[in-house]
């Protein structure tokens, strides 16, 4: 690749990721984009210019070789590539499809500055389909063990991450998972048409064969208290990546009524649970053909939900947002491929009660418009309603979608961890020692519900003030 | 995978399932319940624990078969497995010393007061319990009953066992005989538990029911479980499954549970023709 000069670099065009046809995807839960040939890999891998400072790897929250493994894949060797980026990321695959790189490496890119950034995320995620698909997937070096057990609590992005580094270190590793299967919001909350969960646990076999163990169906703060894990069980220090998993309601009329969600219940059911095959699997999800359906919400997880909805077969699926489309916290990809599907955005509008017939189940929604006012502690701008401009919209099926906050069930079991006011785990932002000797948090649990790749940042962060932790013993 | 050591029918369609599970075995208390799930293809169905041997590592469960999961539940034998068992869920009963305790089951509800009737006669207080049942065959778990009751009474709507009639007229004669109550109970379907909750409403007497709204994770992540009690929203996995009585919108609850009922019934109805064509395979098979 040093044939080429920067300024023949930067005459080509970012390529696109093949897409699935709008019309088509929307009936069905594969895979909307389809990645990369190896030759669009090469050529867009071309576009980077080889900074001697990359900018990119601060942008990414784990600090992958950003530069060192588009090199490799300009070079087409795609292996030598994938293996560079798990030196830093376990699980390439799931991040190149879900993180946010338009806000984190991308952003920081230089080709950005004058036109579109280089294709980190899709480049990530080519090489780590390719891996996949090869059949020979790399398992990382593990230092011999030196004896000393750490717990994890959460197999979501947080947990697996850390219990990845932590494992390489030569720890004894088990993380304890609540649910029936692993991967936590990568299983239970991304769709299927986001992220395949066949890809989710080929990745975690991964870890299971470098050696972590698993243990589902475990729900500390009932089965083991954090301080039985550490007293009885014999783990010598414990990480707490459980999320933020609870769902808030609106707090409004009508909300019990039948046909009304949360978005992780709906997510579940579908993502999880399979139920959009029922009844070939058991959990049932009411029907939406020929249904109208409401989203409130404007995030990721609104977008995922109302794009469910349309391959469960909605007639009309509305996203029903307080803010205008600039406030949106959704990826600006997902928004694009919401609205190419079919989705009706209702912006600067707001649920004010959901109305339902006499047997109990929803049949509308009375709305009032919204208009923005200054700008709130979020820093975007408050929304206030419009007297008089109410408006009720006949639907079916309504899914709650805004936000979540933090399970209280390992916090309320040990009240020695410090909670902020909101319920969020309260650690050094440095070490990520909580308040309780020998346990650190991460993910979610800390932040508030946040994105997959700064919970996996977390737990890197976490397995490295662990690991100086047990060698030296000071806390 | 966790392995049923123990299966035996109680009554038709009720069974009674020792499982391995000694986790839960060593930390469940009266009241709280796992969530099961049969098989890679299964639902996830919330389950009362209705006791435990900590010494041997199981835990029992007393299933009813209504619809396809609890019909298929109770095909299985001693040395079969399920394949998830997760729990102890949900918050353990209150109990203290109240002073007459009468507890309340109708139906298989009877298996789930149980262990909290245990608890509470633990607890030293005198212990009354009313156990309802469609008929005389179908009564469950007497013997088990009179030995944690100072007083046990079996109620059968048909009067073919016991007391004729239902336990709410049961407990009302109680009551009118001039029995002073403390503390009810009341375990079973949600008519029986809002006939309850409404006799002893007049008379103030503390009653608690455990609710039975549909689940899916039981970890307080979705909300599928939410019921209303004294206006506002509670999960019934984790905040409860046991509420006062007295608050509980037992109507919203009613209302709610039938959200899928067309949806169980297809379920149920593809089973049963599976299994037939199951039997008529074996059947075949058994002939050639």
């Amino acid at each position: 690749m040093n044939q080429l000069t920067p300024k023949e670099r930067m005459k080509i065009p970012r390529h696109s990721m093949i897409e699935q046809d709008p019309a088509e995807r929307s009936r069905n839960f594969s895979e909307v984009n389809l990645g990369y040939t190896p030759e669009l890999a090469i050529e867009e891998a071309q576009r980077c210019l080889q900074c001697p400072k990359p900018t990119c790897v601060a942008g990414c929250p784990v600090n992958i070789q950003i530069k060192d493994f588009i090199t490799l894949i300009a070079e087409g060797d795609f292996i030598g590539a994938v293996k560079k980026i798990k030196e830093d990321n376990a699980l390439p695959a799931i991040c190149g499809r879900v993180c946010p790189q338009e806000e984190q490496c991308e952003e920081a890119c230089v080709v950005g500055k004058r036109g579109e950034p280089v294709a980190i995320g899709y480049l990530e995620r080519f090489v780590a389909d390719y891996e996949r698909e090869s059949g020979k997937i790399d398992v990382p070096e593990v230092k011999v063990s030196n004896g000393k057990k750490v717990a994890i609590v959460g197999s979501g992005p947080a947990g697996l991450s850390c219990a990845k580094d932590l494992r390489e270190k030569g720890y004894e590793v088990t993380v304890f998972e609540a649910l029936h299967e692993l991967g936590g919001v990568l299983v239970y909350g991304i769709p299927e048409f986001r992220l395949p969960k066949e890809i989710v646990r080929t990745e975690i076999d991964g870890l299971k064969r470098m050696g972590v163990k698993f243990e589902t169906d475990a729900i500390i703060g009932r089965v083991f208290t954090v301080d039985e894990l550490m007293e009885e069980e014999g783990y010598d220090a414990v990480f707490l990546g459980v999320g933020a998993g609870l769902p808030w309601f609106l707090g409004i009329e009508g909300e019990n009524l039948n046909g009304v969600y949360s978005a992780n219940e709906f997510l579940t059911r579908v993502n999880l649970m399979k139920a959009y095959q029922f009844p070939e699997y058991d959990s049932p999800i009411l029907d939406c053909h020929n249904k109208n359906v409401a989203v409130f919400g404007g995030g990721n997880t609104a977008m995922d939900a109302v794009r469910t909805s349309l391959r469960l077969g909605a007639k009309n699926a509305y996203i029903v947002y307080r803010r205008s489309e600039k406030e949106m916290p959704a990826r600006v990809e997902e928004i694009k491929h919401a609205k190419e599907e079919g989705v009706q955005f209702m912006l600067l509008t707001n649920p004010v009660r959901l109305i339902g017939d006499d047997e109990g189940w929803l049949k509308g929604m009375e709305l009032i418009k919204m208009e923005l006012g200054e700008p709130d502690e979020s820093g975007r701008r408050r929304p206030i309603p419009i007297e008089g401009s109410n408006f009720t919209v006949d639907i079916d099926v309504a899914v709650i979608a805004i936000g979540n906050g933090p399970n209280p069930l390992v916090t309320q079991t040990t009240p020695e961890i410090e909670t902020s006011r909101r319920g969020t785990i309260v650690v050094d932002p440095e070490t990520m020692k909580t308040s309780k000797k020998g346990v650190f948090a991460g993910g979610d649990i800390v932040t508030g519900g946040a994105t997959v790749i700064l919970a996996m940042g977390a737990g890197r962060k976490a397995a490295a003030a662990i690991d100086h932790y047990l060698q030296n013993g000071a806390w | 995978m966790f392995k049923i050591v123990k299966a035996e029918f109680l009554a038709q369609d009720i069974k009674l399932f020792q499982i391995e599970a000694p986790r839960i075995a060593k930390k469940r208390k009266a009241g709280q319940f796992v969530i099961i799930r049969l098989d890679e293809h299964g639902e996830r169905i919330p389950l009362t624990i209705a006791d435990s041997d900590p010494e041997k590592g199981t835990i029992t469960i007393v299933v009813q078969g209504v619809g396809k999961t609890t019909k298929a539940l109770n095909l299985k034998e001693t040395g079969d497995t399920i394949m998830d068992v997760v729990g102890p869920l949900g918050e353990p009963s209150h109990i203290e010393k109240f002073g007459t305790a009468v507890s309340i089951g109708g139906g298989v509800g009877t298996a789930i007061a149980y262990p909290t009737a245990k608890a509470l006669k633990e607890a030293g207080n005198y212990v009354i319990t009313i156990n309802g049942a469609r008929s005389k065959d179908l009564v469950i778990l007497e013997e088990e009953m009179k030995q944690v009751s100072d007083e046990a009474y079996i109620t059968t709507d048909d009067g073919s066992y016991g007391f004729h009639g239902f336990v709410t007229q049961k407990l009302q004669a109680l009551i009118d005989e001039g029995k002073k109550l403390d503390f009810v109970l009341a375990i079973g379907p949600i008519p029986m538990m809002k006939a309850v909750a409404d006799v002893t409403r007049p008379y103030g007497i503390k009653t608690v029911v455990s609710l039975n709204p549909i689940m899916v994770d039981g970890t307080g992540m979705c909300g599928g479980c939410r019921v209303i009690v004294n206006g506002q929203s509670k999960f019934a996995c984790v905040d409860g499954p046991e509420f006062d009585a007295h608050g509980v919108d037992f109507h919203n609850l009613a209302d709610r549970n039938k959200m899928y009922s067309v949806y169980e019934k297809e379920a149920l109805e593809k089973f049963e023709h599976e299994c037939k064509l199951d039997k008529k395979i074996e059947a075949i098979e058994n002939a050639g």
